[in-house]
């Protein structure tokens, strides 16, 4: 098997390399097929590789493949090396897998699209990439591909370029990813200049006995690290480019910016998490970042209209959940939640674009409503992926691991009552807005008409995820209900178990509250918005709701804030700059030499006497100089 | 007859000038040819004083060279001069200005 993971990768890169080079003059047809079932056998490999890895665990825990050696300068060497470990195993398996049924859902969603081709070409680059990245042996490779799905995002962002608003908006996710992109280059260099090495086992074992706990170097290397994850991953306060990022089509929306692509900085710190540990700083940065980001999303996800930027500050919300968890030491329960995240969450964009299409492109949640019996397949998946999303107990994936990141932001090493009041409210309103979500597409009087009906190829997917999404978390229950703790058994292989504190109260006190807290944002949401919408209404004459409901709809009004403190000032001073000062310098040089040439043209006259009285003139003037000097 | 090398050195300065002038200020490309005779000769003279003046036989087989070479450019110079009048129907050096340079505006 150790032969094989490279096949892994290879598969998609494949398919990439077809489409990118002869893609145009294939049929349609054939491009689904190398577009889609080269991502369908990297999911069949991965899954082999799975079973084996679980039967029959490898003998360090990992399997490695080297391709061959990258770099070697001087002490630095570098391999494209593969490794494989529990970690990894779990991204691989999402990636792929949701990734597969993504690329079916595509064959049918892309069908009129003209650029078939470079939409799966990119989308194949994309898995490829982003594979890379899990797989990573070393940080460099890591980083590589770490690079490479910023630019199939930024690619797939702006996938219909005629459009401005889409090109901006590609544009604006490439800066402001870019800002955490060079914080993480930072943070590599000086792990190398610290540890010498940027292979990642290496840097696990020796950190503990290089780094000092809590050492200034240490905390800065983490900081670093972590402003790489919150570019990736929207984190605060680099959260503003992942609403926009919504101008792409919706299985981009699913693969890239809900399932994989902005979870990658939650596994850079898992991956990292020795670092993490020997700075508490970092590690409580960590946690007050995703606690934060988590209500500032969740409260703009309250008042959004667009279906597809309601889900995008959800999917911003819930990676804040999984930062939180990182913060607080509670690795595992981090690492599931983006486990049953990517299921719920790529089963919501696609369901929503399945909506977004039947109605004619229709984005505002208001002109929907009363799909509940036109698309009963799609409102059936929806709910069971709003069910996971809200946490509704016990019956959907989302419930397993929200429950255990909000016990452990109390009861875990770094954890602590204010974290756990920040991730408990969270809870709250994600209830609510999903409640909301549900009720307003699906209830209610018919807005819009439904146009088309979708392919089969577009609903077996939901159909799989909707599955998942309820099934995915009975690997894992809480403690004091049912010890049955699979993933987490799976993925300490890797990563610290979490240490509770002492002298917290009992776990089924926290549980009670969470499910209480949830049913109430249900609740709330259908008292609003199916019982007495009139309230709605009423409050929207208030003048001080509608400020609060605009301010929280503009994101809380970072796009604003940017804008005054970066955008506009740099503005400000290339337009200082139009004439270019240092142009003119190399612009004066040139005009000079030119000037020059025009004078001496005028002695370049075609006679020969004029010539001769030249060398007269210039024979006299080194005489004279050699009789004087 | 006594040697005074200055006299001659001044004869040949002379001789040189008006080759000079001859050049500068004659139209005909023949009358030119000829002045550069004249200040090879003027040179020439001017070596074979200046042998004179240190006894040695160096100034006298430059003034040789000069000769050989005098006689060469003259061959050369008149074949031009009649490729010259072919083209232009003319020997006036003022009119072969085809190598004017075009002020750049």
């Amino acid at each position: 098997m150790n032969n094989l993971i490279a096949l892994i990768p290879a598969f998609p890169f494949l398919g990439f390399l077809l489409l990118f080079l002869i893609g145009r003059q294939l049929p349609k047809p054939f491009i689904a097929w190398i577009g889609a079932g080269t991502v369908c056998a990297a999911a069949v490999l991965v899954l082999l590789l799975g079973i084996q890895f679980l039967q029959a665990p490898p003998a360090d825990g990992a399997y490695t493949q080297t391709l061959w050696q990258w770099l070697s300068t001087g002490h630095f060497s570098c391999a494209f090396r593969f490794r494989i470990d529990a970690l990894s195993l779990v991204f691989v398996f999402v990636i792929t897998f949701v990734g597969a049924l993504i690329h079916l859902y595509s064959v049918a969603f892309m069908k009129e699209d003209r650029d078939y081709a470079r939409f799966f070409a990119s989308m194949n680059l994309f898995v490829f990439a982003m594979l890379v990245l899990v797989m990573a042996d070393n940080l460099l490779l890591l980083y590589l591909g770490w690079e490479g799905v910023g630019l199939c995002s930024y690619l797939l962002i702006g996938f219909w370029y005629e459009t401005p608003a889409n090109c901006r908006a590609a544009n604006k996710a490439f800066y402001i990813t870019r800002i955490g992109d060079t914080a993480m280059a930072i943070g590599l260099f000086l792990l190398f200049k610290e540890l010498g090495t940027l292979t990642i086992p290496d840097i696990l074992n020796a950190s503990p006995t290089h780094f000092q706990q809590g050492a200034s170097n240490t905390t800065l290397i983490a900081l670093l690290l972590l402003a790489g994850g919150m570019g990736k991953s929207a984190q605060l306060p680099l959260q503003t480019w992942l609403p926009d990022a919504m101008a792409g089509p919706s299985p981009v929306s699913a693969l890239i910016h809900a399932a994989t692509m902005v979870t990658a900085g939650v596994y850079l710190i898992a991956r990292m998490h020795v670092v993490f540990q020997l700075s508490p700083l970092a590690m409580a940065a960590t946690a007050v970042v995703g606690g934060l980001t988590l209500l500032v999303a969740g409260f703009s996800a309250m008042v959004q209209t667009d279906i597809k930027r309601i889900l995008a500050y959800s999917t911003i919300s819930q990676i804040g959940y999984m930062f939180l968890a990182l913060g607080v030491g509670a690795w595992s329960a981090a690492i599931f939640h983006f486990f049953t995240h990517a299921f719920f969450k790529a089963l919501l964009f696609l369901a929503a674009g399945v909506v977004i299409e039947s109605l004619h492109h229709e984005h505002n949640i208001f002109r929907m409503g009363g799909l509940k019996n036109r698309l009963p397949l799609v409102f059936k998946t929806f709910l069971a992926g709003a069910a996971a999303l809200a946490a509704l107990p016990f019956v959907s994936s989302g419930f397993y691991s929200k429950d255990q990141i909000l016990w452990y932001t109390w009861s875990a090493g770094g954890g602590s009552p204010v974290l756990w009041m920040l991730g408990i409210s969270g809870a709250l309103i994600t209830a609510f807005y999903t409640a909301r979500l549900v009720i307003v597409v699906f209830y209610g009087e018919m807005k819009t008409p439904v146009s088309t009906y979708p392919a089969k190829l577009m609903t077996v997917p939901l159909v799989i995820l909707a599955v998942l999404s309820v099934v995915a978390g009975f690997v894992e229950w809480p403690h004091n209900i049912l010890h049955l703790s699979l993933f987490s058994e799976l993925v300490q292989k890797v990563l610290p178990a979490t240490i509770l504190r002492t002298g917290i109260p009992s776990e089924i006190v926290f549980q009670g509250i969470a499910i209480l807290l949830t049913l109430t944002g249900i609740y709330s949401g259908y008292y609003l918005y199916y019982r007495n919408t009139h309230v709605i209404g009423q409050w929207q004459q208030k003048p001080a709701f509608v400020a609060v409901r605009n301010f929280f709809f503009s994101g809380w009004g970072f796009d604003r804030l940017y804008n005054t403190v970066f955008v506009k000032p740099f503005v400000w001073m290339t337009d200082l700059n139009k004439t270019d000062f240092f142009d003119q310098i190399n612009k004066g040089l040139a005009s000079g030499s030119r000037q020059l040439n025009r004078w001496f043209s005028y002695s370049q006259n075609g006679s020969l006497r004029w010539y001769v009285a030249g060398v007269l003139v210039g024979v006299l003037f080194i005489l004279t100089l050699q009789l004087f000097v | 007859m006594p040697f005074n090398s200055q006299t001659v050195l001044i004869v040949a300065a002379i001789l040189f000038a008006l080759g000079l002038v001859g050049v500068l200020t004659r139209k005909n490309i023949i009358f030119i040819l000829i002045s550069v005779e004249i200040m090879l000769n003027a040179a020439g003279l001017a070596f074979v004083a200046a042998g004179m003046r240190w006894g040695q036989p160096d100034g006298q087989i430059m003034f040789l060279f000069v000769l050989a070479m005098a006689a060469a450019e003259v061959s050369v110079g008149l074949a031009l001069v009649l490729q010259a009048h072919h083209q232009y129907r003319s020997l006036d050096i003022d009119q072969m200005k085809a190598l004017k340079d075009e002020v750049p505006g």
